[in-house]
């Protein structure tokens, strides 16, 4: 297994479970399954009892695996040098259960899904660009920017709406972008974190080659799950791009005020998405674009930034739903997190986020007192 | 699932027990040396309640029941050594009452310390506890219980000297309260003036009861805090020095380590001064005052102040030291254990000799580090030393040289800190009979089945 000479490191101290100022647990795993054995600790212990056969590969092991949404909060709070690869090691070891074809159904039929049907949810291809219908949004020929959406945004009704909001206040604001519609393909962000590198190879591989034969030179994401395969696994497969999360482009127009604001009286609490906070450093876009309302006033939940709690979504369990279910899921503790600010609003800028938190805020029967927004849902309500 | 398996889940909910291969793989060892034994069971629960109907169950079954924290003391006392049920207390983490005027709390049985102290830093920015070294999910209860020391030992002695009453679950299963909550709905003393009956579960390893509320003192939280480091090449001087600098009673916490690596650190004892005050000029006041008291050591050249650099400052001031943690990896193998007699301070010069003499001897990574407790008192010696986890033959030399170590601590007057058990045999057989006879007739009166954590204070 990749990462086998790092496995008996991990001193099982726990820091990696906790915030830097230690206010609360917060490995999402950890927190809706309480036994160690679903810490990342625990799982390194685990994956070395596993190569050594003092364990076998059962469904339990399975679970323990496959429920860590490669949050990377154990990245950024081991306090050893090897902590960098601690999300790599747990996605080494799925590669290894992949391999010998032992994984929880709900992951093999994902991975299934994409390779047959090229999205999770087996939908049509030719359906993928639906979103944009009625929209200005022009397939891409030799405009500024790609305007890449992603699985999800491409097929689930309430992440269309964020896409068609995303793309509206781009276009509003004179950038030049161009989408893939029906030959857009799945980036396959998901697909690596879930252990299939041969099939993320083939999708990245495919996915560089269309872009490069389109002459794409700089690309927009929706999806901040998007945006860390392209900025951070394509260039090693000489997929060299200019990648942005639309976040990144929206703050500068905002500021420049090329897209103008009315006042939108809100109180507002941002929830950072693990794939564009710790896994690539990207805290203040969205939050210089709700701090540039009139009328907004921002309030962080306990755990933010680099402290942010995962809403459990990341890692392939968006999907495959091993961390759902019960008042501990991880998206459950992150809504009661944001009631605790007094916010109206919980803003998010990634889909799955969005969904994961509405979804959290029926099952905690919240719905008169919060509500989820995308960072651009938001903007395009405050639009002068 | 078996009878058992069942009985647990209607007592915590079938989610939070585990007889899987999984858990009892990991709740079989701890990070340290001792040899790994599976539980049966681990469970989780949420509640005191929960805690007692599963000790009923197990009492009634004559299960062996072992109540666990973050599971960081590295001696085994976590690793159940007649199986049973592992009972993991970091469901129950509730912080539930703070005293600010008197300067008391009281926490659950699995509250960790950085929770705590986390907690104090938002809501009673002038309050803090004696925050101990160990990684921040080390529990509060478990740190008292094996009488653990922190950042405030060398003022107000052993974090267990700053138990201020106890709930306890009794192998019968009853809630038993200790100190002035027996009659008194304040928390404030863990005995006195009455009988101090904590002494009955402090330093028991839960062989006696499980605790699962902790009242603990509070104590002053300055705004400032400063370190600096006094070396010197001498061993025979560093009694002498802590002798001068507990006399100033300007200091806050005061450790001494010596180790090889880096090289800048390389023999040379660094006498670590931490002081705190609310204005600068307070700050400077105590530290006018330590630089007075070592002046003499100075002037005779026998050692000097060390000038801290900026970014070694954050590491040192750091509470809990994450560096010491990070002594685990020195040999990129995870791995660290040490033992640490509780000694008198004047045995800090044989101490130091003895490690470096071991560590040669065994071909070791190694690390000596003294905090001192009470003004000057005694002192924890810790004989720390880092191992390769996937080397089988460093693991064993390092058993070996700690083997050496408690057979000279025992010899050098040191009593053990968190013994594992074959530590505790060698206490047991060199301590007073009658103490000893007075240990097992506690043990066999309050737990007639030895049911908790079997194995520790044995008296056979
Ligand atoms: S992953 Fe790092 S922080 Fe977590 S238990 Fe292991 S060594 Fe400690
Ligand atoms: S990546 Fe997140 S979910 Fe996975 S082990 Fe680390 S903290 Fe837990």
């Amino acid at each position: 297994m990749k990462y086998e000479e790092i496995v008996h490191r991990c001193f099982r101290c726990g820091y990696c479970k906790l915030t830097s100022d230690y206010t609360d647990f917060n490995c999402p795993a950890y927190r809706k399954f309480r036994f160690e054995t679903y810490s990342p600790g625990g799982r390194m212990w685990l994956i070395r009892a596993w190569l050594n056969n003092e364990i076998k590969n059962s469904e339990r092991f399975q679970e323990i695996l496959f429920s860590c949404a490669t949050c990377a909060n154990c990245v950024e709070h081991c306090v050893f040098v090897f902590s960098e690869d601690l999300v790599n090691i747990f996605i080494a070891a799925r590669e290894e259960m992949v391999n010998k074809g032992i994984i929880p159904p709900a992951v093999r039929d994902y991975l299934k899904n994409i390779s047959i049907n090229g999205n999770p949810y087996k939908e049509p291809q030719d359906e993928r660009g639906k979103w944009a219908d009625g929209t200005p949004v022009e397939t891409y020929k030799d405009q500024d920017y790609l305007f890449y959406v992603g699985c999800v945004g491409s097929y689930d009704e309430r992440a269309k709406k964020i896409a068609g909001a995303v793309a509206n206040l781009l276009l509003k604001a004179g950038i030049s972008i161009g989408i893939l519609g029906e030959k857009e393909k799945c980036d396959g962000n998901e697909v690596r974190a879930l252990g299939e590198a041969g099939l993320f190879q083939f999708l990245a591989k495919e996915n560089i080659a269309y872009f490069k034969e389109l002459g794409v030179k700089r690309i927009i994401t929706l999806d901040p799950h998007a945006f860390n395969a392209f900025k951070n696994d394509y260039p090693g497969l000489g997929g060299e791009f200019e990648v942005y999360h639309y976040t990144q482009i929206l703050a500068p127009l905002i500021k420049s005020k090329k897209i103008p604001l009315a006042e939108y009286k809100a109180k507002i609490t941002f929830h950072d998405p693990c794939y564009l906070g710790r896994h690539n450093g990207e805290y203040d876009a969205p939050r210089k674009i709700l701090g540039a309302i009139p009328g907004v006033e921002m309030v962080e939940m306990e755990q933010n930034r680099e402290n942010a709690f995962c809403c459990g979504g990341g890692g392939g369990n968006f999907f495959t739903d091993i961390l759902g279910g019960g008042e501990d899921s991880p998206n459950r503790i992150r809504v009661q997190g944001a009631l605790d600010t007094g916010a109206q609003i919980i803003a998010v800028a990634c889909p799955q986020c969005a969904k994961m938190l509405d979804d959290a805020i029926k099952a905690e029967e919240l719905d008169d007192r919060l509500e989820v927004l995308d960072v651009a849902e938001i903007v395009t309500r405050a639009l002068a | 699932m078996t009878d058992i398996t069942q009985a647990l889940a209607e007592i915590v909910g079938e989610d939070y027990v585990s007889d899987q291969p999984e858990e009892a793989y990991f709740y079989a060892r701890d990070p340290g040396l001792m040899p790994a034994h599976k539980p049966d069971y681990v469970v989780v629960p949420k509640t005191a309640e929960e805690i007692q109907n599963v000790v009923r169950l197990a009492n009634r079954e004559k299960i062996p029941v072992v109540p666990m924290g973050a599971g960081m003391a590295l001696t085994g006392l976590v690793i159940p050594l007649k199986g049973g049920i592992v009972i993991d207390m970091k469901r129950i983490t509730g912080i539930l009452a703070i005293n600010e005027k008197a300067r008391l709390v009281i926490v659950e049985g699995g509250t960790s310390q950085g929770l705590l102290k986390a907690y104090l830093e938002k809501n009673y920015p002038k309050l803090r506890h004696s925050i101990p070294d160990s990684p921040a999910t080390a529990t509060i209860a478990a740190n008292v219980m094996i009488h653990g020391q922190g950042r405030l030992s060398q003022q107000y002695g052993f974090n267990s000297d700053m138990v201020a009453g106890l709930e306890v679950v009794l192998p019968s299963g009853e809630i038993c309260k200790i100190g002035s909550c027996s009659i008194s709905p304040d928390w404030f003393s863990k005995g006195a003036p009455m009988p101090d009956l904590s002494g009955l579960f402090l330093g028991w390893f839960g062989a006696t009861g499980i605790i699962t509320k902790v009242a603990l003192k509070l104590y002053p939280k300055k705004k400032m805090r400063d370190v600096e480091i006094f070396i010197t090449d001498m061993e025979e001087l560093v009694p002498d020095i802590v002798h001068e600098l507990t006399y100033t009673e300007m200091v806050e916490d005061i450790t001494v380590f010596a180790q090889p690596l880096p090289m800048i650190f390389r023999d040379n004892h660094h006498i670590t001064i931490f002081f705190t005050g609310d204005t600068d000029t307070e700050l400077e006041f105590k530290r006018k005052m330590v630089w007075d008291a070592l002046d003499r050591f100075i002037k005779s050249k026998d050692g000097g102040f060390m000038g801290v650099p900026p970014v070694m400052k954050p590491t040192l001031l750091d509470s809990p030291q994450r560096s010491v943690t990070r002594f685990a990896d020195v040999k990129k193998g995870g791995g660290f254990e040490y033992s640490g007699p509780i000694i008198l301070v004047e045995k800090y010069p044989e101490c130091s000799r003895k490690i470096k003499e071991l560590a040669e001897k065994y071909d070791l990574g190694y690390s000596g580090m003294a905090r001192i407790i009470g003004r000057g008192h005694c002192m924890m010696y810790g004989f720390a030393f880092t191992f390769n986890r996937a080397d089988p033959d460093m693991m064993e030399r390092t058993r070996n040289a700690l083997h050496e170590v408690s057979e000279y601590a025992l010899k050098a007057g040191g009593v053990f800190w968190k013994p594992t058990v074959d530590e505790q045999k060698m206490a047991l057989d060199k301590m007073d009979p009658n103490t000893r006879n007075l240990m097992g007739m506690i043990k066999k009166n309050i737990d007639p089945n030895g049911i908790m954590n079997p194995g520790n204070w044995e008296v056979n």
